[in-house]
């Protein structure tokens, strides 16, 4: 690795594309930045919540390549060519994605920090397909904390967005 | 569009809510400027002692590294108090400065403030610098320091200290037949908000800075910086629309402010410094409390006598103080009482206001020992209770200005299905698992500050409230929209709410659940003034149809002022304003508490709590099935944001009970599980059922009837499940958290 060590010390940048929110974007940088610090000081893309760095709260879920992921436990050069959503990529104030609006609806939050990390652990829970049970939602989103309680409220949001989906598939089969 | 049911009272969603689930809700380390550096805080390794020797050599020729500041080479800082003072929410004492001296009062303590080009840089650099110390026995148990207990000298401001005693509650426990004596612990907890401490501080040229701090007042960072670092407040301004939760920790100012605000100046440039996970147990706490509760009692549950004493930690160089024991005085009507409070120093960092700081403490020992006094009369615990209701507060002798708690222990005692227990503990079992149900009151004091705010119609039909309050997740921002809507018969949506700037009218910290009812008054008040002010303006108007009329007498909605009498006779907004000569229209709004009706009344809300849990013997693990909080709390804004400052209080009391310990080393004085996965904070498969009741509740302390909510969902809480825990096993813990190990 001497290599990639210059004369000062500093660790030589590398260069990584990645797909953000459906935008392609390419940016040089030292291989110790983490894809959570890169969305937040590099692309001010601060919906990724900092709220332990080190994998603990998932404050920091973001979707990579579909799947949930703590973004402060991956380094970004290890992401090169994946595709990112954050919460800004799931919908916006004037177009809200199915489960924003029902955490709205539902009061699923109150200071908002742990809410895009708990909404992304949703979309990547629904998508994952495990779940089907109140209570199998509290286990497979048991890595995402939320210091204001507003766990059943947030069952409740995720429970109303699956049961939607679910709906016209039952509609299907019958 | 005008708004025939009104806001208040409704639930309304919250105003910032799109916001909030969008990621566009920007907190204090989410403000960017230009060529801004990162700062990272380098921690001292041990708790007592003095710094021999700081190396930063490696640090200093790391990539990227700006500027090295420690006690040795900072700028000049104020080496008396009194500037350090200047904090609303500071205690008796000599407040922390960070690199004031060679001196290590805590572990974790700042000893070098590292500011580099990127965090990354300054994350590494920091972790470079290593410090030599000489390193002198912490002390950090309060058991330890049991004997050296002293009476606080001076009372912290705010802080009633414990009233003199009533009657002779010693020699009435001593004849008493009927008598119980226990002692009782909660474990020190650490608040942990999910957003981590942090301060950006805009270096905008000319001296002026612009600060994003997690705070819950910005008025008070801002007073305390210009009192440091002796600034000019005209160019100071603190903005911080958003906290990531707070709980009191963010009432005070921490040394990220200090340290990023000394950096910009000395550098003159924009700082951004972040504390870690670790660091925020290097700040308030919850402290650890000994506590003796004696009770003692009739044949018929009448307590006769009740002693409740407390020996709290606090600093080395702070006596903080919180109401511990004072509730024991008030809850239950007694006439022997005998209260005393004390602390206790320890080589750690001066504890805070947590979440109901003092009741959550002391209620839960109070809750405890009259659970206990009930099995010992073999008497249920919610008629004990109701055998010894409050009908005044017996500390001061005064009446309650409302106290619904009779309807919140019967419509909480209905919803839970109290009635279904069975009175003797491990008589109830599902399954493998034993069923308890426990019952606790709950009280927190309805508390109001002085606030100002600021009413304003803009040409466009909008109207704008606004308030220096902050909204910690609250609901604030929602409740002074729907106060604002009503007054003026708007959609909410036409109603912009600001808080957390210091621009905006005046308020104190946000906190002890006074925001509500003081903001909610204050914009209140200051849209009844702008009314005034619009109808002048439509008065003047050229043969104006409300020439001769009078407040009282119109109706402010539809986006016109209309005769109530002849709804035809009507001014729009807009022609009331072109009126005025003005594309905005202002008034202002001064809310102060009713000091005449504080001293005939006492104010108080009130809860009743019921807990289900189910223990596992063979595992020992406790499962809290759920929790019914009936809550008497005057007047509800928003049944939606109520509900769920509750649900919080609860969630929080559950981890309280069971799972919250900060745990230091005794021996080196460093804490052991400073991070969220070996300090447990309920995670969702922990919390189930909870539901919450708001009771009935007028009261007249302040023209809303508002008495707040954000304390007294977690006062409580913690001693119904481990009530609930005793009955399902018949053990008692008295020390929180019950842990497995204690179960088993």
């Amino acid at each position: 690795m001497a290599d990639t060590i210059s004369a000062s010390g500093a660790l030589d940048a590398v260069s990584v594309t990645l797909t953000v929110n459906g935008e392609t974007r390419s940016i040089d940088i030292p291989p110790t930045v983490t894809l959570l610090d890169l969305l937040r000081e590099r692309f001010h893309l601060t919906g990724a919540k900092k709220g332990c760095d080190q994998g603990q709260c998932g404050a920091c879920t973001v979707m990579v390549d579909g799947r949930r992921v703590n973004s402060c436990l991956q380094l970004a050069v290890m992401k090169d060519g994946a595709e990112i959503t954050t919460i800004e990529g799931l919908g916006t104030p004037d177009s809200l994605h199915p489960l924003q609006a029902a955490f709205v609806k539902h009061d699923a939050f109150q200071c908002g920090y742990c809410t895009p990390g708990q909404i992304c652990s949703a979309a990547g829970m629904i998508a994952e397909g495990h779940a089907t049970t109140a209570a199998e939602i509290r286990e497979l989103m048991s890595g995402n904390l939320c210091r204001c309680g507003a766990y059943t409220n947030i069952v409740e949001a995720i429970e109303e967005v699956m049961g939607a989906e679910r709906a016209p598939k039952l509609e299907a089969a019958e | 569009m005008s708004n025939v049911h009104p806001y208040v009272g409704r639930a309304t969603p919250r105003v910032d809510g799109p916001l909030k689930v969008s990621g566009l809700a920007t907190y204090a380390a989410e403000f960017f400027a230009e060529d801004m550096l990162y700062a990272a805080a380098v921690p001292a390794t041990i708790a007592k002692g003095r710094i021999k020797r700081i190396d930063l050599s490696a640090a200093k020729g790391a990539p990227g590294v700006v500027e090295i500041l420690t006690h040795e080479n900072r700028p000049e800082i104020p080496e008396d108090d009194a500037p350090y003072l200047n904090d609303m929410v500071a205690v008796p004492g000599s407040p922390f400065r960070p690199l004031r001296n060679d001196k290590v009062l805590y572990s974790g303590q700042a000893i070098a403030l590292v500011i580099a080009d990127s965090h990354e840089n300054a994350r590494h650099a920091a972790s470079l610098v290593t410090a030599e110390f000489e390193v002198e026995t912490p002390t950090v148990d309060v058991a330890d320091a049991r004997s050296t207990a002293y009476e606080p000298p001076v009372p912290r401001d705010g802080i009633p200290p414990p009233p003199p005693p009533r009657g002779d509650a010693e020699a009435t426990f001593k004849g008493s037949e009927i008598r119980l004596k226990h002692d009782y612990r909660v474990a020190p907890e650490h608040h942990n908000p999910m957003e981590l401490q942090a301060t950006t501080v805009v270096w905008e040229g000319g001296g002026a800075l612009t600060i994003h701090n997690k705070t819950q007042g910005v008025i008070n960072p801002k007073n305390y910086i210009c009192s440091v670092f002796s600034l000019d407040p005209e160019k100071v301004r603190v903005v911080s629309p958003f906290v990531g939760g707070a709980f009191g920790m963010a009432l005070r100012p921490h040394y990220d402010l200090f340290l990023a605000v000394l950096a910009a100046i000395k550098l003159e440039r924009s700082v951004r410094l972040v504390l870690t996970r670790g660091q925020m147990w290097t700040m308030g706490w919850r402290p650890d409390t000994l506590q003796t509760v004696a009770l003692s009692a009739d044949a018929d549950g009448k307590l006769t006598s009740v002693s409740h004493h407390a020996i709290q930690a606090t600093s080395q160089f702070e006596d903080y103080q919180e109401p511990i024991v004072n509730w024991s005085g008030l809850i239950y009507d007694c006439p022997n009482v005998s209260l005393k409070y004390e602390l206790a120093k320890l080589d750690v960092s001066t504890p805070s206001d947590m979440r109901a700081p003092g009741a959550t403490t002391g209620v839960y020992a109070l809750e405890a020992a009259m659970d206990e006094l009930a099995y010992e009369l073999k008497m249920d615990p919610l008629e004990l209770r109701l055998k010894n209701y409050a009908e005044k507060d017996g500390n001061d002798d005064k009446p309650f200005s409302s106290k619904e708690l009779r309807a919140a222990y019967e419509q909480g005692a209905k919803r839970f299905g109290w009635s279904e227990r069975s009175p003797e503990p491990r008589s109830m079992k599902e399954g493998k698992e034993l069923v308890g149900y426990g019952v606790a009151t709950g009280c927190w004091e309805a508390m109001m500050q002085p606030h100002s705010a600021r009413a304003a119609l803009s040409a466009d039909g909008r109207l704008e409230v606004a308030c220096g309050t902050a909204d910690i997740g609250t609901g604030t921002y929602t409740i002074l929209a729907q106060i604002g809507a009503d007054a003026f018969g708007l959609p909410i949506e036409e109603v912009t709410a600001k808080v957390g700037d210091t621009s905006l009218p005046m308020a104190p910290v946000e906190g002890g659940s006074w925001a509500a009812a003081s903001a909610g008054n204050a914009v209140q008040l200051a849209c009844a003034a702008l009314k005034e002010e619009l109808l002048k303006a439509a008065r003047g108007l050229d043969d104006s149809p409300l020439a001769n009329a009078d407040v009282a007498h119109v109706t402010f909605a539809d986006g016109k002022i209309a005769l109530t009498s002849d709804p035809e006779k009507s001014v729009s907004y807009a022609d009331a304003l072109k009126a005025a000569g003005s594309e905005r229209l202002e008034a202002k709004g001064d809310f102060a508490p009713d000091g005449e009706f504080a001293e005939k009344y006492a104010s108080y809300t009130h809860s009743a709590v019921f807990a289900e849990v189910r223990v596992d013997e063979e595992l020992g693990v406790v499962r809290v099935e759920r929790i019914v909080s009936a809550v008497a709390a005057g007047k509800i804004l928003n049944l939606a944001t109520a509900r769920s400052q509750i649900l919080g209080g609860v969630v929080m009391g559950v981890g309280m009970a069971l799972h919250e310990e900060s745990v230091w080393d005794k021996s080196l004085g460093r804490i052991m599980n400073a991070n969220l996965g070996e300090y447990h904070v309920p995670a969702h498969a922990d919390i189930h059922d909870i539901d919450v009741i708001f009771v009935d509740e007028e009261d007249k302390a302040n023209p809303m009837g508002v008495k707040g909510l954000g304390e007294i969902g977690i006062v409580g809480a913690a001693a119904a499940v481990a009530n609930a825990v005793f009955h399902a096993t018949g053990k008692r813990i008295r020390e929180l958290p019950i842990t497995i190990d204690k179960l088993l």
